[in-house]
């Protein structure tokens, strides 16, 4: 498979992911909106929000007072914000326009659809929307969109690269989401176990579609040792970092099978090397390690791997 | 004037359209309304569009789609293949000849001019014959019909003519909602197209080449307009699609740059144009290219497809000579006409061409696209002027021919069937053997009254039938 091919197929499966991250941001944000803006400061947690995602400056630059409006055009329409859906629904786009070769057409269908359709929202005057639709419309053509790579694409390199994409991707969200608790509980350490800190809690659960999830796995009580534990260790936790990670390492043991000796196989090494350190964890360790730090150490590792998957394949070996 | 209606003869319709005919008076009125904007929507959805170059707007317009196709009888078929297949051979064995010894120059038969100071001679291919002597492989031959048994070619595309993949998602998109018309018509298919392309590609690999050839497509990439067509023709051929940058030269191969290390490449069908080929041996600022590239096309190590320098063969300045080349190589009359051609670098012809503007039509020797030409008699007098004074200020870069009055087509308008000006472009295949597909893409004037087909100015495009006897 082409090189350039192979970086456009990973950098559709991140944007797509991405895309989908930034619609679980807007649902959260919606929410926040929705709440009393008391004292104590719900609306600090949107700002945390943003602060993982790294657009925190972009936003207040730009839009300042958070309101639905802003928040709406700025996690789904605004494509200066890079992270925004429709900036990385296009990326996603433009990346499968180029390798249209390496996909079936019922991906690209999937893929155009989505496009198509954010593009029709786009131009649709704002006060016409119903802005609760924009998250599930979002998340029902990424889901589309993925419905059709698994059940179409050739189980080939390409389908290793884009999944290693989504994998790396979910990895780094999930971290980058839960680290989000370190800018809100660390300047306020008395509001730990309160009503407000549950709350906190919830908001990432709900971030990550895990809401439900976590009463399925766990019952009882939020608790800040059982969310963190089924968000970074719980294998069966579909955004966990372990999951995330287990999958990247799954698609580049993928790749070193079939490619054989002569390919370096670098980004495999440090992933499983990663995954075994995740293992080697339980959860009161991590937050006697610091929960932040570990989060910090993680998410560094993730752009290791992911830079080393670029110098294995993605050069061309010249 | 009047013109040659391919479907009706005055009331009566004619043969090939009997069914076709039937098929519009049965329809309800507001199927149309439905089948166009489903058509639209099946377009839309394969990505299927055309960039103007240099007129902005919306990357992603769609090219017009008219649901009536048009028809050819097999026997007219027939007649017009051999014509092409003929036109196919005799433009390689010039291209062979002049990249050679030139033997239709020495003879006099063209003059020397013409094709040695053509922009499009590549000095630095002479003396290198490519496998089989093949030069074009893609070759698109536009037509255009002025009665029932006349039909005259307007130009040669020898470099990449584009627009098959209308042809086949024309076909396609028709297969797909009128099932009943293709039951009931016998249609002959298109879709062998892909797989006839890349036996061609195939059939013309260097001779190192010792395996199964590795073929590849070079495209400048997704921001040229022809860019789907690049990837759908790549995808159909299961071939790599790949771009200047994917491809560097390691000793006397080319390479592509793949996630198991380089692989030799054995023949590169390129859509992009000679300057832009080899930064070291045309362009320097070409970023679409692969330095050194050109060494190893004249070493024998890398097929390129159309090889550097065919261009010279479609010039409209050459396009006169045609027949003549059909004369001179093969021993043949030739089957095709040719459109009455003045050329203006001939005093004769200027002053006849300045004295008769209104009713020629003047052509950029070098132009295409429908870009800088003139149709007379659709312009005004101040229109005329304007041209008039740039002819005067380089008359070797013009040729003028008469308004042809060509066949219409009845195409759907607001007010339901009109007939609409029609050409067509059939793809001849050349390798080892030289292969037509039963069909073409048929472009359409849309605007009613209208001699110019391009889709960059407002053209459309129909499906093309050849029925089975």
């Amino acid at each position: 498979m082409l090189s350039r091919t192979a970086a456009n197929l990973f950098w559709m499966g991140r944007h797509l992911e991405r895309a989908d991250t930034a619609a679980r941001l807007l649902d959260v944000g919606q929410r926040i909106t929705l709440l009393p803006n008391t004292a104590s400061g719900y609306q600090n947690e949107w700002n945390s929000l943003l602060q993982a995602s790294g657009s925190a400056t972009l936003f207040a630059e730009k839009y300042g007072e958070i309101s639905q409006e802003n928040i709406e055009e700025f996690i789904f329409f605004d494509r200066q914000n890079p992270s925004s859906v429709m900036s990385c629904i296009e990326k996603a786009r433009e990346a499968g326009r180029i390798v249209r070769t390496a996909l079936t057409s019922q991906v690209w269908d999937a893929l155009n659809m989505a496009f198509q359709d954010l593009r029709r929202i786009e131009r649709t005057p704002r006060d016409k929307i119903d802005t609760a639709s924009l998250t599930d419309i979002t998340t029902s053509h990424t889901s589309t969109v993925r419905g059709a790579i698994n059940a179409t694409q050739l189980r080939n390199d390409g389908w290793h690269f884009m999944n290693l994409g989504y994998g790396l991707e979910r990895a780094d969200a999930t971290a980058r989401l839960l680290d989000v608790k370190y800018y809100v509980l660390l300047p306020r350490i008395e509001f730990v176990g309160s009503g407000l800190d549950t709350y906190q809690w919830q908001v990432i659960l709900r971030a990550l579609s895990a809401h439900r999830a976590y009463h399925w796995a766990y019952g009882g009580d939020i608790t800040a040792g059982r969310v963190a534990d089924f968000l970074i260790l719980n294998g069966e936790s579909p955004r966990s970092l372990i999951t995330s990670l287990y999958e990247a390492v799954w698609n580049l043991e993928g790749l070193a099978k079939r490619y054989g000796d002569t390919v370096p196989t670098q980004a495999r090494d440090k992933a499983r090397e990663v995954l075994g350190r995740l293992q080697a964890h339980d959860i009161d360790m991590i937050f006697d390690e610091g929960l932040h730090e570990f989060l910090t150490w993680f998410i560094t590792e993730i752009g290791t791997i992911s830079s080393l998957v670029h110098e294995d394949y993605l050069l061309g070996g010249s | 004037m009047t013109y040659y209606n391919e479907m009706y003869e005055g009331s009566q319709v004619r043969d090939p359209y009997a069914r076709l005919s039937q098929w519009v008076e049965t329809m309800p009125a507001d199927f149309r309304q439905m089948k166009q904007a489903e058509a639209e929507a099946l377009f839309r959805r394969i990505g299927i569009t055309f960039a103007v170059y240099g007129e902005g707007g919306d990357p992603d317009r769609l090219i017009p789609f008219d649901m009536m196709p048009r028809v050819f009888e097999q026997a007219e078929w027939r007649r017009l293949e051999r014509g092409i297949k003929q036109r196919a051979r005799a433009l390689n064995a010039f291209l062979r000849d002049v990249y050679g010894r030139a033997e239709i120059v020495r003879a006099g038969r063209i003059p020397a001019r013409l094709v040695y100071q053509n922009e499009a001679y590549e000095k630095a291919v002479v003396g290198v014959v490519p496998p089989r002597g093949v030069y074009s492989h893609i070759i698109g031959i536009d037509l255009v019909r002025t009665a029932k048994d006349q039909f005259y070619v307007l130009e040669d595309n020898c470099r990449t003519p584009s627009g098959v993949s209308y042809m086949l998602e024309n076909r396609e998109i028709m297969m797909r909602m009128f099932p009943g018309l293709f039951r009931g018509n016998r249609i002959e298919p298109v879709d062998q197209y892909p797989d006839l392309l890349r036996r061609t590609l195939e059939s013309v690999a260097p001779a190192k080449c010792n395996d199964r050839p590795t073929c590849v497509i070079l495209t400048p990439g997704h921001f040229n307009s022809a860019y789907y067509e690049h990837s759908f023709l790549a995808n159909l051929m299961g071939i790599e699609l790949v771009e200047g940058a994917d491809l560097f030269v390691d000793g006397e191969f080319v390479y592509m740059r793949t996630t198991q290390g380089p692989k030799r490449v054995d023949v590169i069908y390129r859509r992009i144009d000679d300057p832009f080929l080899d930064p070291l041996c045309f362009r320097p600022d070409s970023m679409l290219g692969v330095p050194g590239l050109m060494d190893v096309y004249r070493s024998g190590g890398v097929s390129i497809c159309s090889a550097p320098g065919a261009g010279v063969a479609d010039d409209k300045a050459i396009y006169t000579f045609v027949p003549e080349m059909v004369r001179f190589y093969l021993g043949e009359e030739p089957l095709l006409q040719n459109v009455q051609t003045w050329t203006l670098w001939k005093d004769d012809d200027y002053r006849y061409v300045m004295e008769n503007l209104p009713d020629l039509v003047v052509k950029e020797v070098h132009g295409s696209g429908g870009y800088g030409m003139l149709v007379g008699p659709k312009s005004t007098k101040d229109e005329i002027e304007t041209f008039r004074k740039k002819i005067e200020a380089d008359p070797g870069n013009y040729i003028a021919q008469p308004t042809l009055a060509l066949s219409t087509c009845p195409t759907f308008v607001a007010e339901g069937l009109a007939p609409r000006h029609v050409d067509l472009r059939p793809y001849c295949l050349c390798g080892d053997r030289i292969e037509l597909v039963p069909g073409g893409l048929t472009r359409v004037a849309l605007r009613e009254g209208s001699l110019v087909v391009n889709s960059s100015q407002g053209g459309g495009v129909k499906d093309t039938w050849v029925l089975s006897e």
